[in-house]
């Protein structure tokens, strides 16, 4: 903790950011409000307006981020994130519009979205698409309300269970929980795909849907995805795609071809919208044909030459954001589409599944590689060698990697490779980078032959080591105010 | 790792004394050392009745989650309250202090599912 | 364009290291009958120089605050945000990084989300602050789920002068989960007391009110906690912000969890979104509420530091069984509140909400002179208030005519209250000068001649 937290930086008295006086004639707050509704103190900071500027400069410069360096996180792409999306985020076309203007005077902003939506029904062979959930997981939870709201449209209310791989997102289980579904989990087979036979003696007419990411969570492609499809709708019931490994089939495959009945994208993972350390982002859905009624309202869709927005849809699920969703966001992502055109996009696949592929070959002397096929856009290694041999943990190399200057991968998923170090490089990496990263890891896979110590120690050149989180759990600090309050009354 | 010879043991890692028709149950050595520093522990009530697989409670660690699996069926006619406050005394004492409850057993012949220490050992090692 | 950067010669080279003639070769795991064999049906690739202008043309399409003087509020407000906020969210540090599950490379993240989270907990007067959810909407959805599970009951009871989005935002919910919603209506600007006492039952989970409400009005929320608590149910109380550095918080008064929509504290409006879901609770709650927290920890040599607590309550590792399903949430947006609280201050914080409350009763009491307008309401408003308008003259109307002068009127409450038909919900924040409402009064006064 180098530095000091805005209330300890805070002088009584010291005065920020200040308006001019109110212009127009004042009354006492206490007739206005009433004395019994005004609050006592704020314990607000008090930090004069460079100090403020000081202290978040100084708190950025101790985070890393895609600006800083590799940051090769499985599962998250983190790719490059286009400073012109920035400045076009920026217009106060965009950011200066209320949601609740007259349709008449935000017609570009319907405009983008709708043409949006278009593009990425498109990129998913699907029907139709909505940008209105916040995230991923509020994309998952949007498509199985429609799932739930089709079987029981037909009269197919038995349906309760959802079955989700074992190697699935966590994501997957927690959004068809909230959504009064029960979850059964079906196995991977030993080539890192999912159990079709497995799968089918699951299937019944209780079954609503199963959820698959493809490419999967281990990096690969699911190769019979056209016969799970299949026998998911014999039986009655519907296919969900995570995208979020989408980087890796742009412009090559899509999955409405494959047979999904809906998916969501991650606007933020493959359309180069900024994370901004763990939020905001996007989670569009696109779904075929029988699932579009059951879209989110308001939809919106072009009369003429007028956009408008349409609350009159019976059989929708109803509202599942405030508002039309992050448009922000859906603003960064169009950009970036536009820049790129149908070429750019699939160069993107191209490019970041010649990286992970490079990465694996040069990986694959050094650690375990637990299927050996091609991968898509990531691959998943594991330490279970170094584990047996040294003691040398999957953690320890992560935070080994530090010491070398990078981002270490996603550790311990998939939950089915033990020991698992996925690694996503994404395609905006040069040679260059990965050779340094690769040889980084070589180099540790050697350490941990020779001095293990100095992995489970690691890491070594950060301003913090490993925090005990137990202790963390136990004397639990979440608010400055409450713990420091408590701390003066003992 | 220690496996008392004395002990039943499950596959979901739970180990089980018979005394007459009562039965106690914890986790064991290994299942705490899987989980590192316990943090949390969730019981049932007293008078419970369980049945034999059936959740009973849940462990947790910083990065964890565990259920706990009844051994067998019968009722719960005492747990160890105090302990929920002390999770620790799981990880430094699996077997003694930090035992979870007592199970009036109903069904005897459900204690020949059980594994002996030898055969634990070995599903461990696996 | 791609942002990839390989030469053909990069690209060569590393094909031979890893065995295959062409880039082609490592798909082959794909069936060639869905391969796409024609390139995406998607508009041609432009430079960042045409991007640009294109999308200028576009944002030109709208009427923008650049355009408009805005008295419009009704769940998304005009706020005046300082520049530091945008100057330090645009800070590639932050902007381009991931969720921080590696402390030890996401400390400036992770301790500004844990300022966030203290900061919040000052506003309300709550325990503990989660790092943000999506919306307004989606916290006070989530909050009723948390509800339902901490008591074991299926019914929530809302105010019906809750948003009404937010209100069906958590009908989706609760819908799909199969769990009961009642709404307690009410004919006057607050929620009727004796009618939430009659509608709570022993199903209710929880009850849940806004204040100042959607009418702008504040409400008993200190009672109707009172009485919730003894149906046994939990209170919810949703809130805005920027009340809170006059109003008391809702944590004096015992209120279960307080939830509400940030954007208000330096966040753009951008046709509502992205937005910052405010959720915050009390300690007994640490359990089972919803999304990411941040704790300090020690590591081995005793240096303090910041990290992600109570992990076992999320998805990634409960799956199934976790307190929600959020994984991505609305960080930037908690850091940009917490740069805008933090540049404020306590005294720039007050000056705003005080300047809230002084000029909507300005333009209060200006509109109500104006013949034929009445203010229906007699309540307690902090900075949004309704005006009547004569029959003549529907809202929709007026707000036709006040867009030709510029300006962006009220919310026309009838689209979402029959009783409200013919009134207006308006909203005037520290933004608008004397002259911006002498100006708003002038149109009206005008328009009400005009069309009588």
């Amino acid at each position: 903790m180098k530095e000091k937290t805005v209330f300890e930086l805070s002088v009584a008295g010291r005065k920020g950011v200040t308006l001019s006086d109110c212009d127009v004639p004042s009354k006492p707050l206490e007739d206005l409000l009433g004395e019994e509704n005004l609050r006592d103190s704020l314990p607000m900071p008090e930090l004069s307006e460079m100090d403020t500027v000081r202290h978040f400069t100084a708190l950025s410069r101790n985070n890393y981020s895609i600006d800083n360096g590799f940051y090769p996180l499985g599962s998250c792409t983190m790719k490059y994130n286009p400073k012109m999306n920035e400045a076009i985020a920026k217009m106060p076309g965009f950011a200066g519009l209320h949601p609740l203007q007259f349709e008449e005077t935000i017609q570009g902003a319907l405009e983008l979205i709708e043409h949006l939506e278009r593009i990425l029904t498109e990129i998913a062979g699907m029907y139709a698409c909505s940008v209105q959930p916040a995230a991923g997981a509020h994309g998952e939870l949007l498509g199985l309300m429609m799932i739930h709201a089709y079987h029981k449209s037909r009269g197919d209310d038995q349906r309760e269970w959802v079955l989700i791989p074992d190697s699935a997102h966590g994501t997957n289980p927690a959004s068809a929980a909230r959504c009064g579904f029960k979850v059964k989990s079906v196995p991977t087979n030993s080539e890192g795909l999912t159990d079709v036979q497995a799968l089918k003696r699951m299937l019944n007419d209780t079954v609503a849907a199963f959820m698959l990411t493809n490419p999967n969570t281990t990096g690969l492609f699911e190769k019979d995805i056209c016969t799970i499809c299949d026998v998911v709708h014999q039986s009655g019931g519907l296919v969900y795609c995570d995208g979020a490994n989408m980087n890796a089939l742009l412009g090559i495959a899509r999955p409405g071809d494959m047979g999904f009945d809906v998916m969501h994208f991650n606007l933020h993972k493959t359309f180069s919208t900024p994370h901004g350390g763990g939020g905001p982002g996007c989670g569009a859905v696109a779904v075929t044909k029988k699932l579009e009624p059951f879209l989110p309202t308001p939809r919106i869709e072009r009369a003429r030459d007028q956009y408008r927005l349409n609350y009159d849809r019976p059989q929708s699920i109803g509202r599942i954001h405030s508002f039309y969703g992050a448009f922000l966001v859906a603003v960064r992502a169009y950009a970036y589409i536009r820049n790129l055109g149908a070429d750019g996009l699939r160069q993107v696949a191209e490019m970041a599944v010649l990286n992970a592929n490079y990465i694996r070959s040069k990986m694959k002397d050094a650690y375990e590689i637990p299927h050996d096929r091609f991968c898509m856009h990531e691959v998943v290694l594991s330490a279970s060698h170094q584990k047996k041999t040294c003691g040398v943990r999957a953690l320890d190399i992560s935070k080994r990697l530090m010491d070398y200057g990078y981002h270490p991968p996603t550790n311990y998923f998939p939950l089915i490779i033990p020991e698992a170090l996925m690694i996503e490089p994404t395609e905006t990496e040069n040679k260059e980078t990965l050779d340094a990263f690769c040889d980084a890891m070589l180099s540790i896979a050697k350490e941990a032959d020779e001095n293990p110590d100095i992995l489970i120690s690691a890491p070594h050149n950060t301003d913090i080591g490993r925090l005990n989180e137990t202790v963390a759990l136990k004397q639990l600090n979440v608010n400055w105010l409450t713990h420091h309050k408590e701390k003066k009354d003992a | 790792m220690s496996i008392p010879e004395n002990l039943k043991y499950t596959n979901s890692h739970e180990w089980l004394q018979i005394d007459g028709d009562v039965a106690t149950i914890g986790i064991t050595d290994h299942a705490q050392a899987e989980l590192g520093d316990i943090v949390y522990l969730e019981l049932p009530e007293a008078g419970r009745v369980l049945q034999k697989e059936e959740v009973f409670g849940t462990v947790e660690s910083v990065k964890a989650v565990s259920e706990l699996y009844s051994p067998v069926s019968g009722e719960v006619i005492e747990t160890n309250a105090p302990l929920c406050d002390a999770t620790e005394t799981i990880n430094k004492d699996p077997y003694n202090t930090a035992w979870l409850l007592k199970v009036k057993v109903s069904k005897p012949d459900e204690l020949n599912d059980l594994m002996d220490a030898k055969a634990y050992s070995k599903l461990i090692e696996e | 364009m791609s942002f990839a950067p390989h030469t053909e010669q990069d690209i060569r080279s590393m094909l031979a290291t890893i065995g295959v003639e062409q880039v082609e070769d490592l798909f082959k795991d794909i069936p060639e009958d869905i391969r796409l064999t024609h390139p995406l049906n998607v508009p041609e690739a432009l430079d960042e120089l045409s991007v640009r202008r294109h999308m200028l043309e576009l944002s030109k399409k709208n009427l923008s605050l650049d355009n408009l003087v805005c008295f419009l509020g009704a769940g998304i407000y005009d706020h005046f945000s300082p520049s530091v906020v945008d100057a330090m969210v645009s800070r590639g540090e932050f902007l381009t990084a991931y969720t921080p599950y590696q402390p030890e490379l996401s400390q400036g993240m992770l301790q500004a989300l844990y300022e966030y989270q203290s900061l919040i907990c000052g506003l309300t007067g709550m325990d503990m602050s989660n790092a943000s959810m999506y919306d307004g909407s989606t916290a006070m959805a989530e909050a009723a789920l948390t509800a339902i599970a901490a008591t074991g009951r299926h019914t929530v009871l809302v105010s019906s002068l809750v948003h009404p989005n937010y209100r069906h935002v958590m009908r989706t919910y609760l819908n799909s989960a199969g769990y009961n919603l009642l709404e307690v209506s009410s004919s006057s600007g607050v929620t009727d007391l004796d009618e939430i006492e009659n509608q709570l039952n022993q199903d209710c989970a929880c009850f849940i009110v806004q204040s100042p409400n959607f009418l702008g009005q504040l409400e008993y929320t200190q009672q109707a906690t009172e009485l919730a608590h003894k149906k046994g149910a939990l209170m919810i109380v949703v809130v805005d912000p920027i009340s809170l550095a006059l109003l008391k918080p809702p944590g004096e008064y015992a209120v279960d969890f307080v939830v509400g929509e940030g954007q208000s504290l330096g966040i753009s409006m951008s046709l509502g979104g992205p937005l910052l879901g405010i959720f915050a609770c009390k300690m007994e709650h640490q359990r089972r509420f919803p999304g990411r927290i941040v704790g300090v920890a020690q590591d081995n040599n005793g240096r303090l530091g910041y990290t992600m607590t109570l992990r076992t309550r999320e998805q990634d590792i409960r799956r199934e069984k976790a307190t929600s399903n959020i994984c991505t949430n609305e960080s930037l947006l908690a850091v940009a509140a917490a740069v805008y609280m933090t540049a404020m201050g306590k005294h720039g914080l007050r000056q705003v909400a005080e300047s809230c409350v002084q000029k909507s009763h300005y333009a209060a009491e200006r509109l109500s002179e104006l013949p034929g307008v009445k203010l229906p309401l007699k309540g307690r408003y902090f900075k949004e208030f309704v005006i009547r308008l004569p029959e003549y003259i529907p809202p929709q109307r007026l707000n036709e005519i006040l867009i030709h002068d510029g300006i962006l009127g009220g919310y026309d409450l009838g689209r979402s209250y029959l009783e409200w038909k013919g009134c207006m919900l308006l909203c005037v924040t520290e933004k608008r000068s004397k002259t911006d409402i002498d100006n708003l009064v002038a149109s009206v006064k005008m328009a009400l001649e005009n069309e009588r």
